[in-house]
């Protein structure tokens, strides 16, 4: 266990310091972009002493390392900043303001709901699929599995949503088709309303995770091992379930990972197809009036997001392996 | 009493290159309860694949084409699977040559031994806990009660062979069939397992198929042998007459192998300087040392075979020597001159003189390259040969390792034979014109006919070219055909040296004396009497072992 518990260590430390060279990227990327804040705010009726007074009051006539300092020391004392966009600026009397944590929370939490009911549907149905399509392989029914989800993969989600749409919300009207939650909902009526975009992601990530699950197990069925569990007379079942799927845990985790990062970051287009308030939506936003403390923070959350997560992935893989939980 | 087992006219195909090729051409066998059938072979004889179709089952891209197996009344060529799953693990067992790839790695070794009773509602869990601890005593493993709960990984190779032989026991099945269960193994501990297998399979009075490519050791557990090549069947009588009298003459090649024999050579000459002086070296892996003030000397034209079990340090030896892995303390001398550590810090002249041979020829030749390129390439290298010059000296050495050139320039090493490519791996050596090779293991991958064939030819060379050779092997039978003088280690220390004839005669260190009469022999009776010699009873289990 002392093992594990080292190579823990290692992986959180580099995690630490992937997160660390990210933010610099996102910061040097956040700032490049062409245009800034107060030009987008201002449009058509910018003058150069407005856009001037505008950058003073938001420190953007600062240096540009200066302000990834300043930023970096607000990361790390967790204060997100302040939204430009919420700013009570002086010349334009606007009233209150709004700190970055305050508008991300919500949706961040918005988002972490859809993923977590896409992955509870996702998951066990890909392995299931993929373990049966292993058992199964090369019949009729593990065609037709591979077929059914690699197009479901291979249509642009908007469609997949709208389609979803169609059968469940307009033919047959099961769930609704717009899934404005908001703070407060119960959680059954949460659930109902967020069933169609779990669907439609449901169906964008089942086929990566199964297919990978199914080659995980095929490739194992050739070792010495396999045979012998053929040779005690154990059912087919039992010895893909029992033998094999025990051994092909790692490579299906780290696939299981990976997708679920991409529920996390890449779901803009559904959240946008069904108006959920999911944080893919807030980024966006952001990014056309350039509201840089808001990018970034949603850029950096992303970023941990999937450093978090692969590292699940790879603690879980190495826990998976029962010769570094028991070494000799 | 009626068979057991009857296979008549069995005839059976791979599938390769899309096409049916036959592998078993009419194979026919019977087997009454409490025999067992040594079946003997090399490789590609086809053994295993009778021994899995002897219970219904073929390998992916294998098909039986013909013939029945009759188990108990029930043809398992025809039964469904369902039928078929009911016998296997239940009335017939399999033990399978590498019982650390055998066993699952992901579940304790008692869940696995369990599995076959409790799923074929022989017994249930609990009784089939203490059945296997049971056995796990009469097999003489250390720690019976405890052994089983651990992981495959946990356990060495010769206790995993035989916790696998108890799980095979676990249904207390009519028929085993044992797939080279020994053949992983150090002398040493295949005699543990040889004695362990005999006795319980004489205990429980089960049928036994033994597959092996070593005659003495089917000699000492078969009731009947049979003799295959390329699947064909050669002949089959009981053991005895078949040692003393065989009738084919592949037979008899097959029991001449052993005759290889070189001449001793005189000792080397007083004061001259050794090729090659391993001087006290002292070597770890990590904070392990694995060598303790290792020292032996290779002679010009002579041969230095360095023996001792898996662990024992005989490839760290080489690795020292080639600078492949940098010694705590010592140093290696050429010539005389000592040589750096580190291999990047050697000149290529240094480097030219010690090349190695490799135990898997398979794996140490690069399959994209035709076998003109592997051996160019040492030429170009070394010798800065290019164009016309390079290839005709490749094709030298092509002729020195009896491979004619025009034929297998351009070949793949996958289109060679295991023994092919072995000599390949030579040629490749040759190439840089070295003094002294270091050949680990090599001929421990190959059939006895096709290793005896490799020793020639190195012996041959040796005479030729003047070569020194280190030959690093755990066979003592190799040993005895081809080494001058002999260095026995364990633990990573040298335990005896000298040359082979003083080592080849009594007294010897302990150490060398277990090794030297673990080696079976071709008498029937060895084993018997070694165990008995030993003090360890065959049936009794009281008796510990000597380790």
């Amino acid at each position: 266990m002392q093992s594990i518990l080292k190579i823990v260590l290692q992986r959180l430390g580099l995690g630490i310091v992937t997160l660390f060279v990210v933010s610099i990227v996102i910061f040097v990327a956040v700032n490049s972009l062409p245009g800034d804040f107060a030009q987008a705010i201002l449009g058509q009726g910018a003058t150069p002493e407005s856009i001037a007074t505008i950058r003073r009051d938001l420190g953007l006539d600062q240096p540009l390392i200066l302000r990834y300092f300043i930023w970096l020391k607000g990361m790390l004392t967790f204060d997100l900043g302040t939204s430009f966009a919420q700013l009570n600026f002086a010349n334009f009397g606007g009233a209150g303001t709004t700190t970055v944590a305050e508008q991300i929370a919500p949706r961040l939490s918005n988002t972490m709901f859809l993923a977590s009911v896409t992955a509870c549907i996702a998951v066990p149905l890909a392995v299931t699929l993929g373990v049966l399509a292993a058992l199964y392989r090369n019949t009729a029914f593990d065609k037709a599995a591979n077929m059914f989800t690699l197009s479901s993969i291979s249509s642009p989600e908007f469609f997949m949503a709208y389609v979803l749409i169609l059968f469940f919300a307009v033919l047959n009207p099961i769930f609704p088709s717009l899934s404005n939650i908001y703070d407060g909902m119960p959680f059954s009526e949460r659930l109902e309303k967020s069933m169609l975009p779990a669907l439609t992601l449901t169906l964008v990530v089942t086929a990566h995770m199964m297919r990978m699950t199914r080659a995980a197990i095929i490739s194992l069925l050739a070792s010495p091992y396999i045979e012998m569990a053929r040779l005690k007379g154990l059912s087919p079942m039992r010895v893909i379930i029992v033998h094999a799927l025990p051994n092909a845990l790692a490579p299906i985790i780290n696939v299981i990972a990976l997708n679920l990062a991409y529920l996390i970051t890449g779901v803009v287009v559904v959240e946008v197809v069904f108006v959920y308030p999911g944080i893919g939506q807030l980024f966006v936003d952001s990014v056309k009036i350039r509201d840089i403390p808001v990018v970034q923070a949603c850029c950096l959350i992303f970023a941990a997001a999937y450093i978090l997560l692969n590292l699940t992935a790879d603690i879980l893989s190495i826990i998976s392996n029962p010769r570094l939980r028991h070494p000799k | 009493m009626s068979d057991l087992l009857t296979v008549k006219d069995l005839w059976i195909e791979g599938r390769s290159d899309e096409m049916w090729n036959p592998i078993i051409n009419g194979c026919s066998l019977n087997l009454k309860k409490g025999e067992v059938l040594g079946m003997i072979g090399e490789s590609g004889a086809g053994k295993s694949t009778i021994g899995l179709a002897c219970m219904g089952y073929t390998r992916d891209g294998v098909r039986i084409s013909k013939g029945s197996v009759v188990f108990d009344g029930i043809d398992l060529v025809t039964a469904s699977a369902r039928v078929k799953r009911d016998f296997l693990g239940k009335r017939i067992a399999y033990v399978a040559q590498s019982a650390a790839a055998s066993f699952n790695p992901a579940h304790k070794i008692i869940d696995q031994h369990t599995e076959a009773p409790v799923q074929h509602g022989v017994s249930g869990r609990g009784e089939s806990v203490e059945d296997g601890i049971e056995l796990y005593r009469k097999l003489r493993l250390p720690n019976p009660e405890e052994i089983g709960f651990r992981f495959p990984h946990q356990v060495s190779g010769g206790q995993l062979q035989r916790a696998m032989t108890a799980m095979a026991m676990s249904c207390r099945p009519d028929l085993i069939i044992f797939d080279e269960p020994t053949t992983a193994l150090d002398v040493t501990t295949q005699i543990e397992v040889l004695a362990s297998i005999r006795q319980i399979v004489e205990e429980y009075n089960t049928a036994a198929i033994y597959i092996t490519h070593d005659l003495a050791v089917v000699a000492q557990m078969a009731d009947r042998i049979k003799v295959l090549l390329k699947g064909d069947e050669v002949e089959e009588s009981d053991t005895r007459t078949m040692l003393s009298d065989p009738q084919k003459e592949y037979t008899k090649s097959l029991w001449a192998v052993r005759a290889f024999q070189r001449p001793v050579k005189p000792l080397a000459t007083e004061g001259s300087v050794p090729v090659v002086s391993v001087r006290n070296i002292t070597a770890a892996y990590g904070t392990t040392d694995v060598l303790h003030e290792v020292s032996f000397d290779v002679h010009a034209g002579r041969t230095v075979a360095v023996v001792g079990e898996s662990g024992s340090g005989k490839s760290t030896v080489a690795r020292c020597i080639t600078g492949l892995l940098l010694p705590r303390a010592g140093e290696v001398a050429f010539d005389g001159k000592v040589l750096p550590a580190n291999y990047k810090k050697r000149s290529k002249a240094q480097l030219r003189q010690a090349q190695m041979i490799y135990q898997m020829a398979d794996t140490a030749l690069n399959p994209r390259k035709t076998i003109g390129q592997i051996i160019g390439r040492p030429v170009q290298f070394y010798m800065g040969l290019k164009g016309v010059e390079k290839r005709e000296r490749v094709n030298e050495l092509l002729d020195q390792i009896e491979l004619e050139p025009s034929q297998y320039f351009n070949r793949l090493p996958s289109e060679l034979s295991g023994g092919q490519k072995q000599r390949v791996g030579i040629a490749r050596a040759l190439a840089a014109e070295p003094k002294f090779i270091i050949c680990d293991e090599v001929t421990s991958a190959l059939d006895q006919l096709v290793a005896e064939g490799i020793l020639r030819l190195l012996a041959d060379l040796q005479d030729t070219l003047g070569l020194s050779y280190m030959f690093i092997t755990h066979d003592l039978a190799t040993v005895k055909s081809i080494a001058d003088e002999v260095v026995v280690m364990k633990d990573g220390k040298v335990v005896e040296q000298g040359p082979k004839t003083s080592m080849f005669t009594p007294p010897h260190h302990a150490y060398t004396d277990l090794l030297l009469s673990s080696v079976p022999e071709m008498d029937p009776d060895w084993l018997t009497n070694l165990l008995q010699e030993r003090g360890v009873d065959n049936i009794g289990d009281a008796a510990v072992n000597k380790m």
